[in-house]
């Protein structure tokens, strides 16, 4: 039995008809053709599918898309601006060579984007705790710790003076 | 040089795609029509098949065809065997056992496939291969490395007998024996070399599909280089022409090593395109990761060194027995030899060296190539073997490395297995990395962290490592008659950052702005005929200097262009930055690459265009070295076993740098794997050989927190092998890690009697270690 689920995904509706045990990413990739989300692995474990549901990181391989019926999303496709100008995480992640492969990366981003929010001005210890749940193979972490605490910084100072992020 | 020349640290051009969700991997393609298959894998370690029932399977709702091996080799698909060849000393050679792509009479590993279910949708599939029956008649089976190799053992090969492929040696053991009885002192390691399951992570992925009109194979999958891959799946499963398999390796989520490989599942679903009539995908899962590509690692050693009364080394004796599984991988048995062992002495003046090598089978998934291939485990035995040496000779670990390493005025140095090291400052890596890591003032540091309740420890490594895989390689450089030039590799980026370095490169050899090149790889039917790929540390030397010398071709071509274009004699023109000059005239290389496509312009007997290529054979033996020295500095709470790095420096000799800001990434990823071998990672095969690390929950994948900053520097010494000074970069970190990190540690944990712990230095075993030498003392 199909079951109808709409949405909107990077600010634009979308519906489809989904089985029951459909996941998100499943209907993020395979329905929606958006496929910049990743799965990495078959146990929530490794974050390469991390977008964001009403603002909050998910791992879209453990949440099914019937339960985000209504629901806002936003994958890594939606982050940068229209004009194509990257978002500070974006930029920073290019500037500290936080990617080499590019698989993680995008589950990277979306999860960097949200500890940006929660943390500003997040020092290292906080960064490498919050990426608990994204491995990468490539980089050791490092150009993506450095992106991710430049970023909170850059978007803690634009916020206080009135910019956005 | 130029904002995006040769050294300078650009960012890279690949990056705004990827950042943006605009990559292409394998599992984003998909054909019209395709079907989806799912392998059916044996959940037994050991067992005779008696019998595999398809005909629920074949009944259920979409499925299209379900195969098995005896169809394959019905239609004559071939076996997949080892490309190792070597001999013991009496000649004998090393047994070779013959793989099918799926297993016929006897699976030999948790995960061998066995079935190939091929339906309309992946759930269809999923659901019809576990309709497939298959009676197995289990076996006895071994898992465990040591047991393989003892008489004791169950075998898995009938035919050899027991579970020892070859005992080869370098040379007889009593040769060196002879000069080990002159030794005052002997440092004896043995070692676990653990095995690891390399997880790059993007899972493998394949969808291929056959045009029955023109008799060709597409098949996209992720791959280092498709051009091997491409030759096998032509002669050894579809019997055809390279020419009519064509291989695309799209954007590719990691390497390692392990990527270029004919993988039995590769075979399995070129053959069912072909079979079914109908595209067929295969989307590989984690758990799938863990049980069918390839491992690495996975040695034992024992070791010996004699030193005289002033701690120089007077011999070397190396035992090693590596586990290559339930098969020999392609590479698998080399490991232990070409890949590491003769480089075993490493940056140290060892003029007596014996070492042997027992490759053996046993129920595990088969090993192969890992960063390093060999080479980080030939480094970690020698760094374990100085820190035991300073010990068994009251000489610091650093006195009696400094007696021992090889000198600049010695280069280039012949090592006793012959290989020619052209350049390095090892003594001088040191100095670097112990100042870089305040070696000095490490006892202060280790009282505050005793005020704290903690144990601190410092660990110095060496490493020297052969880098440049095979020996050939093609590049090609097309430049458009608009100036834009198009890279046609030979190498494969997949994480490297090519598309950045080439266009560095190409702005500095031909004045093309790095803006105006572009790169073109991972297809069959666009790289260069001779396209090797990217492993071993290779790409800069193989792929760079190919680039090199294509340019060199292009400017050459483009002096007879501009000198008619100039009215000058070709010998009066000159080049330099992307200008061709003669006398007080000059054109650019754009003006010149315009010309180049219009007939009128061209002197007489120039063919049209812009385009060169450069077949690069290097000797066969003839390696660069790169090499380095890493300090890591940790600290260690003795009530948890708990391990925090704290500070960690890694000196780098890779040559000439052609972009610091990449090789200082390859460095960081590097020493990530090689502390995630030393901290976290360990393949765990029950005794039974199931394999109890199966996916990322049981597995320690090394994560941020394991890690700390590293503080990443060059010494850079440049290479006289090759045109460019470069070095390899790859692996370096991977050699390096794991003996400063388990050094540290083991300095960390002396004053409570702890002596040896085998990595990976979890806090399970750290904790442990602890509590046997508290006990011990005690008693």
């Amino acid at each position: 039995m199909l079951i109808d689920v709409n949405m909107t995904i990077n600010g634009k509706a979308v519906r489809g008809q989904v089985e029951a045990r459909t996941l998100l990413v499943d209907f993020i990739r395979d329905h929606q053709r958006l496929t910049g989300t990743h799965v990495g692995c078959d146990t929530t474990q490794c974050g390469c599918c991390t977008v964001h549901v009403d603002g909050k990181a998910v791992k879209s391989c453990t949440i099914l898309a019937v339960q985000t019926r209504g629901k806002d999303v936003l994958t890594i496709e939606g982050l940068a601006q229209a004009d194509g100008t990257l978002h500070p995480v974006q930029e920073a992640f290019r500037e500290h060579h936080g990617l080499q492969c590019g698989f993680c990366t995008p589950g990277m981003v979306m999860m960097g984007v949200a500890i940006c929010r929660r943390h500003p001005n997040a020092d290292e210890h906080t960064v490498r705790h919050e990426l608990e749940g994204n491995i990468c193979r490539c980089t050791g972490y490092q150009g993506i710790v450095e992106a991710i605490m430049d970023a909170s910084s850059k978007m803690a100072s634009s916020s206080t003076t009135g910019g956005q992020a | 040089m130029g904002q995006f020349g040769i050294g300078q640290p650009v960012r890279r051009k690949e990056d705004v795609r990827l950042l943006t969700g605009r990559g292409l991997y394998t599992d984003d393609v998909n054909f019209e029509g395709q079907t989806w298959g799912v392998f059916v894998r044996s959940p037994q370690a050991h067992a005779n098949i008696v019998s595999i029932d398809l005909d629920a399977a074949r009944a259920a709702e979409g499925v299209v065809a379900v195969y098995t091996g005896t169809d394959l080799k019905a239609d004559g698909v071939g076996i997949l065997i080892t490309d190792v060849e070597m001999k013991d000393l009496a000649g004998t050679a090393m047994f070779r056992p013959k793989r099918d792509f799926l297993a016929i009479d006897r699976v030999r590993f948790v995960g061998e496939p066995v079935a190939f279910v091929i339906a309309e949708t992946q759930a269809q599939a999923k659901a019809a291969a576990e309709l497939v029956m298959v009676e197995y008649d289990a076996l006895p089976a071994v898992g465990s490395t040591a047991f393989a190799a003892s008489p004791d053992s169950p075998v898995i090969w009938d035919e050899l007998g027991s579970n020892v492929g070859v005992h080869w040696e370098n040379r007889p053991e009593a040769e060196i024996d002879v000069h080990m009885a002159r030794a005052k002192y002997r440092a004896i390691v043995d070692l676990v070399n653990n095995r690891v399951v390399p997880n790059p992570m993007e899972p493998r992925c394949a969808v291929a599909k056959w045009d029955a009109d023109a008799g060709e194979l597409t098949m996209y999958a992720p791959t280092q280089g498709g051009r091997r891959i491409q030759g096998g799946l032509a002669k050894t499963v579809l019997n055809v022409a390279p020419g009519k398999v064509r291989v695309i390796s799209p954007d590719v989520g990691g390497g390692f090593g392990i990527r270029g490989k004919l993988y039995p599942e590769l075979g399995v679903i070129a053959y069912a395109a072909r079979k079914a009539g109908r595209p067929v995908k295969w989307r590989g899962d984690r758990s799938e990761t863990f049980v069918s590509d390839y491992h690495g690692r996975d040695q034992i050693n024992h070791a010996e060194l004699g030193l005289d009364e002033n701690g120089r080394v007077v011999a070397l004796k190396v035992n090693t027995i590596v586990n290559c599984g339930a098969y020999m991988a392609e590479n698998g048995p080399r490991l232990p030899i070409s890949g590491g062992g003769r480089i075993i002495p490493g940056v140290y003046d060892i003029e007596n060296f014996y070492f042997s090598v027992r490759p053996v089978l046993s129920n595990t998934v088969p090993t192969d190539t890992y960063r390093g291939a060999g080479r980080p485990e030939a480094n970690f035995l020698m760094e374990r073997l100085m820190d035991k040496a300073a010990e068994v000779t009251g000489l610091s670990r650093e006195d009696v490395r400094r007696r021992n390493v090889i000198r600049p005025d010695q280069m280039p140095y012949r090592t006793q297995m012959g290989m020619l090291i052209d350049s390095g400052d090892f003594a001088a890596n040191m100095d670097m990395a112990m100042k870089g890591a305040d070696w000095d003032n490490f006892p202060k540091r280790r009282s505050e962290s005793e005020a704290r309740g903690k144990l601190r420890g410092i660990g110095l490594s060496n490493f020297v490592e052969p880098s440049g895989g095979r020996p050939t390689e093609e590049m090609r450089i097309q430049v458009d008659a608009n100036g834009k030039a198009k890279v046609f590799a030979g190498t494969h980026s997949h994480g490297q950052g090519h598309e950045t370095v080439w266009a560095q490169l190409l702005e500095t050899f031909l004045g093309i702005p790095f803006a105006d090149v572009s790169l073109e790889q991972g297809d069959t039917a666009t790289m260069p005929k001779a396209a090797a790929g990217t492993f071993g540390s290779r790409s800069s030397w193989m792929g760079g200097v190919g680039l090199q010398r294509s340019a060199k071709r292009i400017v050459e071509k483009g002096t007879k262009i501009a000198a008619k274009l100039m009215q000058a004699e070709p010998e009066a023109v000159s080049f330099e930055a992307g200008v061709f000059s003669a006398g007080t005239s000059s054109v650019t290389i754009q003006e010149v690459a315009k010309a180049a496509y219009e007939t009128k312009s061209l002197p007489d007997g120039v063919e049209p265009g812009l385009d060169e290529s450069y077949f690069l054979e290097r000797d066969p033996e003839e390696f660069n070295y790169p090499n380095g020295s890493h300090v890591c500095e940790v600290e260690v709470d003795a009530d948890l076993g708990h391990i925090q790095i704290v500070n960690y420096v890694a000196v780098d000799d890779c040559g000439v740098v052609l972009n610091p800001f990449i090789v200082h990434g390859q460095v960081y990823g590097g020493v990530a794997q090689g502390i995630g071998q030393a901290m976290t990672e360990q393949t765990v095969y029950d005794d039974d050989a199931q394999l109890v690390t199966g996916s990322f929950m049981d597995y320690g994948m090394p994560r941020a927190q394991h890690l700390s900053m590293i503080d990443a520097l060059f010494n850079e010494v440049k290479c006289k092998t090759n045109d460019l000074g470069v070095k390899g970069a790859g692996e370096a970190g991977a050699c390096g890690a794991p003996g400063c990190f388990v050094s540290a540690v083991m300095d960390a944990l002396a004053p409570l009697g702890v002596t040896h712990i085998d990595m990976p230095l979890t806090p399970d075993r750290v904790w442990r270690a602890i509590s046997e030498a508290k006990a011990a003392n005690a008693a």
